[in-house]
């Protein structure tokens, strides 16, 4: 790890234009640390700035930036009302890593990419302009959807893939004033400038996630990996589905371990709503969904994975 | 930079003052500067939980986080829950029921289970939990599920399970 | 008494000294001071003035360092050296090498080869110096072999032929013919390699994670250039081995060099990434696999030849056919095992080399047989087993494999299994049931421990026999106990260090029957000793609570050694049985898997296995054993796999992250049969080796039972959902009806 000055910060607005990295759990930005793929010289320790509070928003929620992920995942109303959520949540790392991880803390994970991890091979996104060894490289886990000649790296996040389906949005505060982002729009794709993962700007802080008022109908999160548990998804689905008189007459959608970002696809519900369920449905489905995939060898598998996952998911929250 | 930092954490009871570099990990704070050598280093990244410990009642890899992020924080390690002249109750456990081999990975993983109990007690839900909003019924898929951020080589898995559910059912009213 | 065990001890002495230790499952002595943390292992001893060090990785497959630009990082804070050494290894020792191994890290063999230590003050220091390290290399990558399927391959050893095998097939009523892969493991035990040491004068104490200490030693004192009385190797707590701990690595010899030139002491620990880059790997394998039988079942034709890679000037080649040479019968053979040479880290032994891989594949290969002639596959096994060695004409030792498939099949329920696949159904999941039978190869290894009967009646035991979790603190005590008739809180264990006689190490299974045997024989020297004093016959001894008694007569043994300690030291080494006898440890494994008929998921739903490795020692530490190995074959079947990049062969999943051994949910109920069963061919203990079986052949269980779930065979192990998915029958079809 690269020598750094450390501060600790008693309120946000201490970290609202600093240049320094914000340090919340720790659990991803001091494993990139220790690894020197993050080098920051100066680290602000947000821990203490009282951001970690789960409040009634309206109809809605509004879950502070630092409320660990164990927190958000026990929470009552969380449970109750958001379950994807909770799911996604406790589908990703272990119980040790979600007890210090936070809410922003995780939406900021950088990739697994290995190539990103490790300082002497080429990252467009570690290194920008300097290639992508992942191109022909060991790509197993890597993107089949929305990814460039600079970087197949895929966002490995499972929580942020509930909240993109559940729509939720992204509180933060910056030096001009405080902005929100739809969460589908704060991940970014690589095109262009594969270096920056999402739409923060330098200087800006996330304080809150909100979460719309909950909609009705069955959630499901599933994800899909060869190891039962604590290990990052080859493929995941999240899924809001509400049927009617036999019919889908709601569907939200977002997946994971496919993309630079939790990938959503509004054509994807659109040839959903107000059908029958049936295997051919679903095929339709995924067709819309997978009609730009392009995998690099080792991980062409994840198109079938995909289309099944997705079929799977489909069934059971279709099933009587 | 790095210039030493400060931080008064409390450790198995006792007031231990941190001032060093930043850098140091809570893990090596215990290992280094406090020969607290029961927690482990298996990975030093977060992905084998063998330096599992508690922190204000809350386990968390000591790897991934700094000493100086500790300030006014309880820390309970192994050596908290029992000296070798007077094990714990889970502790004993994991020596009846053969919860370990090599002994690496197992203080963390009763760091772990200390912690998991209490978590289940919460009512915290895990990723097996069929229905959130009632609590986890403790199946043996629950307890492996829990404990699954604690990797052990050896394959003492089915133990460390055996050695768990003794100590919940030796726990239960009567 | 001859050191060399050339007869069959057929006394079953701890049968007959009544004391009820032997065999029982007591709890390990060193257990309280493990779950206590308090035992202390390799990189935990506070020395005063102790050093880090860090190693530095070759950023090159191939070639040699040019320059090292020392003075940037000597600049940096806290830095004290930086060594580039002639004598630091580039490759670690293979186990028992007993000699130094590839020395001079100027030379790159392979990516992520150790080149340099970086030593400072502190830990933080020596990290961040060793990242800053620039180094310039005479690169030559280019000409390194980095596709295993593209190497030169030869012999490693004269391939075993009998009769004619292709005329065997060509005759034959059933025949399969099928090539399998298994991808490369790690041993990830869960301590990373880790030494200290300090010298004092020209004496060199080294605290290290070891796994044969005596060879240890000698291995260190070579690559240092030093006499091997000057070296001491303390290992009393070793936090796993697996094979990759058999011959020292990197840090032992550059902590060593460090602590020399500065006078201090210096801890070297290798991060996880270094052990998996630099510390043996086990080899990728080909096989191809072929049976011929007749219309009944009976084999005529058996080959099994495996290409397997290393390092050039690497001896050691993955034995993929072991079992196969003794398992089943069939007059026509063919094994053969062909080494190539790629640039990729050393291979060598990891847990059970040559059946860890090579017994999954048989297995799932006779599974394939089984289904084609449309018999049961324990009657195929049956059918096939030899009354004597194929091609030597010698006996088997003893051979619990018929009762550890019967008692094993019925307590697990095979009578359940569906003959077809796809025929069990739950939920998304299709269900099926595979077994397959458990063989390893037996060996004995030189070996030695004293035993010391103090004046006060309680027993020490002295070896250097390490315990990487084995049980070996609590195996050694009992035989010892039951042998001198001294209850347990009596008896006190003291291992891995090598100022104590040099016990067999562990390694091979080897380590309970041969230290073990060890310490029985020292034992019996001193109850000849007893009942000499005693006035009686050895064989009339009776040793219990303290006293000795035998024809008729009766005294405290501590009245017998008259204030002064007995110490005898026991030796033995493998002799005639060796030579006279096959001998290996079998079993058998039932598994019932789920394969989720959407997304190729494979869960292991519960297992069981039946062993039978001659006497049980400790039925406690033996059944963890068993579960240890058979969670180990859920890894090999299903997740664990090196990626190597294609182009430069560095390893790229070189973390716990991303090369997956199992969770704790990745294990359901496992239940373990052990037999009952002596074998005096294998040890005057009439046991034999336990710790590895668990791991040969499990893995073809689990690809069986895959088959019977849904109908896929997978010949590419781990079996990972991809590979799956093509063959997978429609999800819907099923769940319609």
């Amino acid at each position: 790890m690269r020598a750094f000055d450390y501060a600790r910060a008693t309120e946000a607005a201490e970290a609202v234009g600093s240049d320094a990295r914000l340090l919340a759990g720790g659990t991803n930005l001091l494993d990139l640390m220790k690894l020197e793929v993050e080098t920051p010289a100066r680290v602000l320790d947000i821990n203490r700035t009282g951001l970690d509070r789960i409040e009634a928003d309206g109809e809605g929620l509004r879950i502070g930036a630092l409320v660990s992920n164990s927190a958000c995942a026990a929470d009552a109303r969380v449970r109750a009302d958001w379950p994807l959520l909770a799911q996604a949540i406790l589908a990703g790392a272990s119980p040790q890593l979600r007890n210090k991880a936070t809410m922003a803390g995780n939406l900021c994970q950088r990739t697994r990419c290995q190539y990103f991890m490790r300082t002497d091979t080429r990252c467009n996104k570690r290194e920008p302009g300097s290639g992508c060894d992942a191109l022909e490289g060991v790509n197993r886990n890597h993107a089949i959807l929305g990814a460039s000649e600079a970087c197949i790296a895929t966002y490995p996040g499972d929580m942020a893939v509930a909240l993109a389906a559940l729509d939720a949005w992204v509180e933060i505060d910056s030096p001009s004033g405080r902005r929100s982002v739809a969460l589908r729009e704060f991940h970014r794709l690589p095109n262009g400038i594969a270096h920056r993962d999402n739409v923060l700007e330098p200087g800006e802080i996330i304080t809150a996630i909100t979460l719309p008022a909950p909609v009705r109908g069955r959630q499901i999160y599933r994800k899909v990996r060869e190891r039962s548990s604590y290990a990052f998804a080859l493929v995941s689905v999240a899924l809001v589905l509400r049927m009617d008189a036999g019919r889908i007459a709601a569907a939200q959608l977002a997946f994971g371990g496919l993309a630079h970002k939790p990938w959503t696809d509004s054509r994807v519900a659109e040839a959903l709503l107000g059908q029958k369920p049936s295997p051919a449905l679903f095929d339709k489905a995924a067709d819309l969904l997978l009609s730009g995939a392009q995998g690099q060898g080792e991980n062409d598998f994840k198109i079938p994975l995909a289309r099944r996952t997705l079929a799977a998911v489909l069934h059971d929250a279709t099933k009587e | 930079m790095s210039e030493n930092c400060a931080a008064r954490l409390t450790v198995n009871g006792s007031p231990e003052d941190f001032l060093g570099d930043p850098r140091r990990s809570l893990l090596d704070f215990l290992r280094l500067d406090l020969k607290l050598t029961g927690t482990k280093k298996g990975c030093d990244h977060g992905q084998c939980g063998a330096c599992t410990v508690l922190v204000n009642g809350q386990r968390i890899n000591s790897c991934l986080s700094l000493a100086v992020m500790h300030d006014g924080d309880e820390i309970t390690t192994i050596e908290g829950l029992g000296p070798a002249s007077a094990l714990s109750e889970l502790q004993r456990a994991f020596v009846t029921h053969d919860g370990f081999q090599c002994g690496y990975c197992t203080p963390g993983q009763i760091c772990s289970a200390k912690a998991m109990l209490d978590e289940l007690a919460a009512g915290w839900p895990s990723a097996v939990t069929k229905d959130l909003t009632s609590g986890p019924i403790p199946s043996d898929e629950e307890l492996s599920e829990r404990m699954s951020g604690n990797l052990c080589r050896c394959g003492a898995y089915p133990n460390i399970i055996d050695a768990i559910r003794a100590v919940m059912q030796a726990e239960e009213p009567a | 008494m001859l050191t060399t065990y050339d007869t069959p001890d057929q006394r079953n002495l701890l049968d007959r000294t009544g004391q009820g230790i032997i065999g029982a499952p007591l709890d390990r002595p060193d257990g309280p001071l493990k779950v206590a943390g308090q035992a202390p292992y390799a990189a935990e001893y506070d020395l005063v003035g102790c050093a880090e060090g860090v190693l530095v990785g070759a950023a090159i497959s191939k070639g040699s360092i040019a320059a090292i630009h020392r003075d940037e990082v000597l600049a940096m804070p806290g830095v004290l050296l930086v060594l580039s050494d002639k004598a630091m290894l580039r490759r670690p020792a293979q186990g028992g090498a007993a000699q130094a191994p590839a020395q001079d890290v100027r030379q790159i063999d392979y990516h992520g080869q150790p080149v340099a230590l970086v030593v400072a003050e502190t830990f933080e220091q020596a990290t961040a110096a060793a990242k800053a390290l620039r180094i310039d290399y005479d690169d030559q990558s280019g000409s390194g072999r980095f596709d295993p399927d593209a190497l030169d391959f030869a012999p490693g050893e004269e391939p075993t032929v009998l009769g004619d095998i292709d005329e065997a097939m060509s005759k034959a009523a059933h025949r399969v013919d099928e090539t399998y892969r298994t991808e490369g493991h790690a041993s990830a035990a869960m301590e990373p390699h880790a030494a200290i040491a300090q010298w004092d004068g020209d004496d060199l104490t080294l605290w290290g994670s070891l796994q044969m200490v005596a060879p240890n030693v000698k291995e260190l004192a070579d690559s240092l250039r030093i006499p091997d009385a000057r070296v001491r190797i303390v290992a009393p707590y070793v936090g796993g081995g697996f094979g990759s701990k058999l011959g020292i690595s990197h840090e032992g010899v550059a902590a060593a060099l460090a602590a020399l030139e500065l006078q201090r002491p210096v801890r070297v620990t290798l991060s996880r990434q270094q052990v998996f880059e630099t510390v043996n790997r086990r080899s990728e394998t080909r096989q191809r696999v072929r049976l011929g039988a007749d219309a009944g079942g009976r084999l005529l034709a058996l080959g099994h030849e495996a290409w397997i890679s290393n390092l050039p000037a690497e001896d050691f080649a993955e034995p993929v056919t072991q079992a196969t040479q003794f398992l089943y019968g069939g007059d026509n053979r063919y094994l053969a095992v062909l080494k190539g040479e790629i640039t990729r880290l050393t291979a060598g032994s990891v847990r059970a080399p040559g059946e860890a891989v090579g017994m999954q594949v048989l297995e799932s290969v006779m599974d394939e047989l089984a289904h084609k002639i449309g018999i049961d596959p324990i009657e195929l096994r049956k059918r096939n087993l030899p009354a004597r060695l194929p091609g030597q004409d010698l006996p088997y030792s003893s051979r619990k494999l018929f009762e550890a498939m019967d008692e094993g099949g019925a307590a697990f329920g095979w009578s359940k299994r569906k003959p077809k696949p796809c025929m069990t159904r739950d939920g998304e999941w299709w269900v099926g049931m595979g077994m397959a039978s458990a063989a390893r190869v037996n060996m004995m290894q030189p070996a030695s421990a004293q035993v010391r009967l103090e004046a006060d009646g309680r027993v020490i035991v002295e070896t250097d026999q390490t315990d990487i979790g084995t049980g070996s603190y609590a195996i050694l005590g009992q035989i010892a106990g039951e042998m001198l008739g001294c209850p347990m809180d009596r008896v006190e264990v003291r291992l891995g260090d090598s100022r104590f006689p040099a016990g067999a190490g562990s390694g091979g299974s080897w380590a309970a029957s041969s230290t073990g045997s060890a310490v029985f024989r020292a034992c019996e020297s001193i109850r000849i000793e007893l009942a000499g004093r005693l006035r009686i016959d050895s064989e009339a001894l009776e040793l219990s609570g303290g006293i000795a008694r035998g024809a008729g007569k009766e005294a405290p043994v501590t009245r017998l050694l008259a204030g002064a300690p007995l110490e005898r030291i026991g030796r033995i080494k493998p002799g005639k049985t060796a030579d006279n006898y096959a001998q290996a440890s079998y079993g058998a494994f039932f598994c019932e898997a789920g394969v989720n008929a959407f997304t190729g998921e494979v869960r292991v739903r519960r297992m069981l296995g039946a062993f039978g490795f001659g006497r049980v020692l400790n039925a406690k530490t033996a059944r963890s054993q068993c579960l240890g190995g058979m969670v180990w074959g859920i890894g090999g079947a299903l997740s664990e796999e090196l990626q190597f990049d294609p182009r430069d062969g560095r390893l790229m999943n070189h973390d716990l992250a991303e090369y997956h051994i199992p969770v704790n949910r990745d294990v359901p109920p496992i239940e373990v049969l052990l037999l009952e069963e002596r074998d005096a061919a294998a040890s005057p203990i009439q046991a034999k080796g336990a710790g590895e079986l668990g791991i040969c052949g499990t893995g073809g269980a689990i690809a069986n039972a895959i088959f019977n779930a849904c109908g896929v065979r997978p010949r590419h192990f781990p079996i990972t959902p991809d590979k799956l998915l093509a063959q997978l029958p429609d999800p819907f079809a099923e769940i319609a009806s």
